[in-house]
């Protein structure tokens, strides 16, 4: 099939590709711009290891075409690193709460976190238990990792 | 890489419905949280598709002059549950789609996908169709206006013709205004699951609360597709506001279901479920409507 030319932002950058219209944006991500956070887990919606934020919301980029990322923000994990490559408050606290075992599931979960620690109101744990509810887990048990997102959270909102 | 035969992305509704007239064959594709996972497993591989996922013009909620609720079709669950005309007029709706899979199924999902692909535990049918939905559908021949309640022909058949499409959701203002309305999703798990069974309800009071003025109720997984139990919406009307109005509603809507025995659960669970859940969506709208037990 022709490839398709899109424009997008991508983890702050202004991005030119030209893609099959027939590829997810996760095999995009990880096949042309080598964003490897992003994991193919069940490529079918149901894992949320391929988790990425378009326009500030949480998608599957597993069954997201990518060519209905033109004209978007896209973010991944890569994204959240300071020029220096320095890694970010959120993902410091998963490694500081335990919450990575194997480690798979991990950039999705903290791109499923990013509207709780973004948000200016504070999340219950039952409300980031849902807004991580789309993100498996077969090794932590998910507590840790409410524990690293509240963390982040309590801290951002006392830092403003 | 999907497979598809091919993929057209029309970039207007009116492309939209000359490319739907020139292969009535090819599938819509909305969100795709359905036709893409069925494509990837190999049911729908080798389709051709319209990708109308990027038609902004139908995207959003609005309210006309006359007070109806517009809903355009490619609104996604949680702009849905987070639109403040939905969360004024008809929470219920906001509730139900805050139930559908996960935070990210609910960033993709759309509700005319949700209606379209006519399975009977959709989460937004049950509510849907007790407010009345009536449904504007599009070709290149005009317009057709179809309530929602003959939409659905048979599990995942619906009354689109090859060559049309959805473009629009309507909520006269007669079925939502001064209703107060709840949804009972029972599913086995908390997320990401589909509804067991499904139980939407909503009701007018009288302006001193005591009596039922009107009362809808319908439901997801009770038959093959989602149905209004008109009996007990009947037997509801007019009824006073105490202890024995749920078991009015619970015992009139069994007559009005055909639930099924499933991997999920067996049709006397459903049954159980058919009346339990009746019960007690009928109590929280009338305790929502300011009714006291």
């Amino acid at each position: 099939m022709d490839k398709q030319k899109i424009t997008f932002t991508l983890n702050h950058e202004k991005r030119e590709e030209y893609i099959d219209p027939r590829a997810s944006l996760s095999e995009v991500l990880r096949g042309e711009f080598s964003l490897t956070s992003v994991k193919h887990g069940c490529n079918v919606g149901e894992c949320g290891a391929c988790t990425v934020l378009i326009d500030g919301e949480t998608f599957n980029s597993c069954i997201y075409l990518a060519i209905w990322a033109d004209g978007k923000d896209v973010l991944t994990l890569e994204g959240l690193s300071d020029v220096n490559g320095n890694i970010s408050d959120i993902q410091q606290a998963f490694i500081d709460e335990g919450a990575i075992q194997c480690g798979f599931c991990t950039p999705g979960f903290i791109m499923s976190s990013l509207p709780i620690i973004e948000s200016p109101r504070t999340f219950t744990r039952d409300e980031i238990r849902k807004q991580i509810s789309g993100n498996f887990c077969r090794c932590t048990g998910y507590e840790t990792i409410v524990n690293a997102i509240e963390k982040t959270a309590n801290s951002r909102h006392k830092a403003k | 890489m999907y497979d598809f035969e091919k993929i057209y992305q029309p970039k207007t509704i009116e492309q939209a419905l000359k490319l739907k007239a020139e292969h009535p064959e090819a599938l819509i594709l909305a969100g795709g949280s359905d036709i893409l996972i069925k494509t990837r497993s190999g049911k729908l591989a080798g389709s051709t598709v319209i990708s109308i996922y990027g038609l902004d013009e139908l995207r959003g909620v609005c309210i006309e002059d006359d007070g109806t609720i517009l809903i355009r079709p490619l609104t996604s669950f949680s702009h849905i549950t987070a639109n403040p005309i939905i969360a004024k007029y008809i929470p219920v709706l906001g509730e139900a789609v805050d139930q559908v899979g996960g935070p990210q199924i609910r960033n993709i999902g759309t509700i005319g996908g949700n209606i379209c692909n006519g399975v009977t535990s959709a989460d937004s049918a049950s509510t849907l169709k007790a407010y009345d939905a009536v449904l504007e559908i599009a070709s290149v021949d005009g317009i057709r206006i179809l309530p929602y309640a003959e939409f659905n022909l048979g599990p995942g058949k619906v009354d689109l013709h090859p060559n049309e499409i959805l473009t629009g959701i309507r909520i006269p203002k007669d079925s939502y205004e001064n209703t107060y309305g709840q949804y009972i999703k029972y599913s086995q798990r908390n997320a990401m699951d589909i509804a067991t069974l499904g139980c939407s309800v909503n009701v007018r009071l009288s302006a001193d609360c005591k009596t039922v003025e009107r009362l809808r109720i319908a439901f997801g997984v009770a038959a093959p597709t989602p149905i209004r139990a008109l009996s007990a919406e009947k037997a509801a009307t007019g009824a006073q506001v105490n202890e024995s109005l749920m078991e009015t509603v619970a015992s009139n809507a069994i007559l009005d279901v055909n639930p099924r025995t499933s991997w999920r659960a067996s049709k006397e669970f459903r049954m159980q479920l058919i009346s339990e859940l009746s019960r007690r969506a009928t109590r929280a709208a009338v305790e929502k409507a300011g009714g006291k037990f």
